[in-house]
């Protein structure tokens, strides 16, 4: 294995740049590197001024993605000799605004994610002496949908995202799901009401982007189509029955 | 370019203490306007990496004074018995209201919430979902916080001081990170929730942001931080990295094996070898002891040789691929992941790994500190229910029970204060002024930030480890005051505005050198060892002297000054700890 490798990194600051820039770096190439620790190698010893986001380094906190030759990823979870020779493109994620070098704003999903209600939502309250009971079945419902980091990888991957940015996109109907599912939740026709008005969940091809690239597994992409189905079903249903028999 | 907000309370901080606070005001006062200003989208705290469990009662033949005299034989006794006792009292409430909330929690066949077992813990009691407990009790609190309209989210802005004004804190500044504007958040009372500080060290399971800010903002208004020697290594942390394998992987039955496949913490007064886990005895020691059986044993040249220092290792493969998979998942992929190790057919190579922070702003039950309207909870607090060493899973139940208690607290005081002081805002303008000054438009400057970072990080190993000395200490301690001084020569490539990353790290670093003189100080000045601070050159516990919190002042020179207040002992007297027997 040589050991150096050069990364060709996006570089771009509103005040002085007109459009982001390719910048090559020489770095190190070691084997238990991850895209991560390279850029680190650049702030601290190439240029201090690189701007990216991180904090975990384990994969858990969903800070770190970006586009690495041209696929969403975890810089974190990426390791740099999965790329040798080189050179390895890291640009910023996809689909959203690009606030300065490799960072992005994804402020956007965040009120997407309030509005599709991710909370318990329940007509009577139990007393805190007393549990829901939830056996394993019942847990491994909704448990997938519940593992969704936040990394917004599914967002940079998603063409219907890209094109139509009211689209709720893949994470917050997942989580929305996740609260569906869960047997301790009584909050699904309210969620629904939110998120099947708008068109872009029907414009969702199941092409499944956001699936392959999720880190976590989650399968948002599942999520969507059964998002979609309960929503026709509700739909067919307001036909057939009469009002307020839902 | 300033800005002013206005709000009754203001949290720093957005991880499991931060948003337990944030909801429990606005359940207590929903008129009271909260702010949780977070460095960070809350989400990414460093809560989020928790793995292992919360603790807390649960079954009938556990009780609230065996989770007490766990936690205050585990901290060697400079737990505060009567806030121990609170703890364990509404830890179960706590985790019971987070699983109302939502909290997908690891269950059994009936449905019913499982336990499993934890280090120094006599019973089973620790909460768990799967291996990534924290991060569902981040995301939980997190989402459950979005449907409270009066908390305000000020994202990814970092605060740089506290306002005080006629010895109340009435405030914040905040760097807004994607202007680079500065931001003065005024409040009636301001909780720290700022997490830890575990970045001091170069090896460490703690995120990029754990860098004590919070400490140092309270220890530069002029509340004393107590209990900073006290810093917690980790036994089972991957080498290079410093990923953490939790101590879930004990619990269930794993192994640590010296050289020779040698169960070797028998020959340290842990316990002897049972093939099944046996409750605070070998593996399933407090991890204070374990650690310092690693230095032994590396000392007798019974450790493995790697390259990056010397493991050993843990040993999951007679747990079998079922119960690996189902009660530990995250350890196997982050093995798979990063040491490219499946744990159902390899041994896990592991080392000690700097971890958590028993030290922190000293406060009451209440989480009040000694200046007016401030408040602080969770890792950054010591209150202390941690004394000289934490017990695992008793970390992510105190966010809840302590982020809780300051929350109400803080918002009876900020009901009954007056609007903050019209001056507050000269004060945010000297700190615009100071930021321009020494970082954004200083001319010259030599010192690369990553360098003085690394020395620190170099000293605070050498001399403020597993175990220190009288020597080592007062050694690092210069060395400390030194990269003070030439931090004020420090370097920065970039001058802008928009997402200045690395005038953040600068600001860190410095927040970071005041906690590691408070570090050291404190350390070299407690001359008895006592659950995590083993001295080579004073090796036995000293009550007589020591049983004693540490306090730690920050004199008008900017140096540390140390000095002791009393423990609390209700209901059990100081005695030996015993594992094993
Ligand atoms: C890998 C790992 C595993 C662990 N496992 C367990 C376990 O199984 N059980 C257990 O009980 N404990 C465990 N712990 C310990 C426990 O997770 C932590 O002590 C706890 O999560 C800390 O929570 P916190 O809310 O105090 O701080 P954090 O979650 O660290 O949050 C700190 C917050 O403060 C903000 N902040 C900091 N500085 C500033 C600033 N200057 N301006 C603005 N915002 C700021 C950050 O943005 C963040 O939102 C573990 C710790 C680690 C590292
Ligand atoms: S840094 Fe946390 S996910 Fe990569």
């Amino acid at each position: 294995m040589a050991n150096r490798i050069t990364l060709e990194v996006t570089r771009y600051h509103p005040a002085h740049d007109e459009k982001p820039r390719l910048e090559a770096y020489e770095v190190p190439l070691r084997k238990e590197w991850v895209v991560l620790d390279a850029l680190n190698y650049i702030k601290d010893h190439l240029d201090g001024s690189l701007s990216f986001r991180w904090s975990c380094r384990m994969g858990v906190c969903g800070s770190c993605g970006m586009t690495v030759n041209g696929v969403p990823k975890l810089t974190c979870a990426t390791f740099l000799s999965d790329y040798a020779p080189g050179p390895v493109r890291v640009e910023p994620m996809k689909n959203f605004p690009v606030l300065r070098d490799l960072i992005v704003d994804t402020s956007d999903f965040l009120l997407k994610l309030a509005k599709s209600k991710p909370w318990i939502i329940r007509k009577v309250e139990k007393p805190l002496d007393e549990e829901y009971f939830q056996t394993p079945t019942q847990l491994d419902a909704y448990k997938q949908f519940s593992m969704c980091i936040n990394c917004m990888l599914c967002y940079a991957a998603c063409q219907v995202y890209g094109l139509d940015p009211l689209f709720s996109g893949p994470a917050a109907i997942a989580l929305a799901q996740r609260y569906n599912l869960d047997s301790r939740d009584q909050g699904a026709g309210e969620r629904l009401d939110i998120l099947s008005h708008h068109e872009g969940i029907w414009g969702c091809t199941f092409v499944g982007e956001c699936t392959k690239v999720c880190p976590n597994n989650v399968d948002p992409a599942g999520a969507i189509q059964q998002y979609k189905l309960t929503a026709t079903m509700e739909w067919v249903k307001s036909f057939v029955l009469p009002r307020g028999a839902k | 370019m300033l800005d002013i907000s206005s709000h009754d309370v203001v949290l720093v901080g957005g991880g499991g203490a931060g948003l337990r606070a944030a909801i429990a005001i606005s359940e207590a006062a929903p008129n009271l306007s909260v702010a949780v200003v977070s460095k960070v989208y809350p989400m990414r705290s460093h809560t989020v990496a928790a793995e292992g469990g919360a603790a807390g009662v649960r079954l009938a033949d556990d009780s609230l004074d065996d989770h007490a005299y766990d936690t205050i034989s585990g901290g060697d006794w400079l737990c505060d018995q009567d806030a121990v006792e609170v703890f364990v009292k509404e830890a179960p409430v706590e985790l019971m209201r987070l699983e109302h909330w939502g909290c997908p929690w690891s269950r059994e066949p009936d449905g019913r919430i499982a336990v499993r077992s934890f280090g120094g813990m006599k019973n089973t009691r620790t909460w768990f979902a799967a291996d990534k407990t924290g991060f569902h009790m981040l995301h939980t609190l997190f989402q459950t916080s979005l449907k409270y309209d009066a908390v305000t989210r000020y994202d990814e802005y970092y605060v740089t001081r506290l306002l005080v004004d006629d010895g109340r804190v009435q405030g914040v500044v905040a760097l807004e990170l994607t202007t680079g504007k500065v931001q003065a958040i005024t409040a009636k009372a301001v909780i720290l929730c700022t997490g830890g500080c575990g970045r001091v060290f170069r090896f460490t399971t703690n995120a990029a942001i754990k860098t004590g800010d919070g400490m140092a903002l309270a220890y530069r208004a002029g509340a004393p931080l107590k209990d900073m020697e006290f810093v917690q290594y980790h036994p089972t942390g991957l080498p290079f990295t410093g990923i953490l394998i939790t101590e879930a992987a004990r619990a269930e039955g794993g192994y640590l094996l010296n050289k020779d496949g040698y169960r070797y913490l028998q020959d340290y007064n842990l316990g002897t070898a049972e093939p099944k886990p046996v409750l605070r005895s070998m593996e399933l020691g407090p991890r204070d002891r374990l650690s310092q059986a690693f230095v032994r044993e590396q000392e007798k040249g019974r450790t493995v040789a790697g390259p990056y220092g010397p493991v050993v290792n843990l040993d999951l493969r007679h747990l079998g691929a079922k119960t690996i998979s189902a009660k530990l998942p995250f350890v196997r992929e982050l093995c798979l992941k990063y040491e490219h190790i499946d744990p159902i057919t390899q041994v896990i190579p592991v080392r000690p790994v700097v971890h958590y922070m028993m030290g922190g702003v000293h406060t009451d039950l209440n989480g009040a500190t000694p200046v007016k309207g401030l408040y602080a909870a969770g890792e950054v607090a010591c209150v202390s229910i941690n004394g000289a060493n934490r017990l695992g899973s008793n970390s992510l139940p105190e966010l809840l029970v302590f982020g809780a208690r300051a929350g109400r607290a803080a918002a009876a005081y900020a009901a009954e204060q007056k609007p903050p002081a019209r001056h507050l805002l000269a004060q945010a303008l000297d700190e615009e002024a100071r930021l321009q000054e020494q970082f954004l438009q200083k001319s010259g400057g030599r010192e690369p930030i990553a360098d003085l970072r690394d020395e620190m990080q170099k000293i605070m190993e050498q001399c403020a480890g597993i175990y220190r000395s009288g020597e080592s200490l007062a050694g690092a301690a210069g060395k400390l005051h030194e990269l003070q001084d030439r931090f004020r020569d420090i370097r920065l490539d970039d001058r802008g505005h928009l997402f200045n990353t690395e005038l953040i790290s600068a600001l860190e670093l410095s927040c970071m050198l005041e906690v590691a003189e408070t570090m050291a100080q404190c350390a070299m000045e407690r001359t008895e060892s006592r659950g995590a601070h083993q001295r080579t050159d004073y090796p036995a516990r000293n009550d007589e002297k020591f049983l004693a919190h540490s306090m730690t002042y920050r004199t008008t020179e900017g140096r540390p000054r140390v000095g002791y207040a009393p423990v609390t002992i209700t209901r059990w007297p100081p005695a030996e700890r015993v594992y094993g027997r």
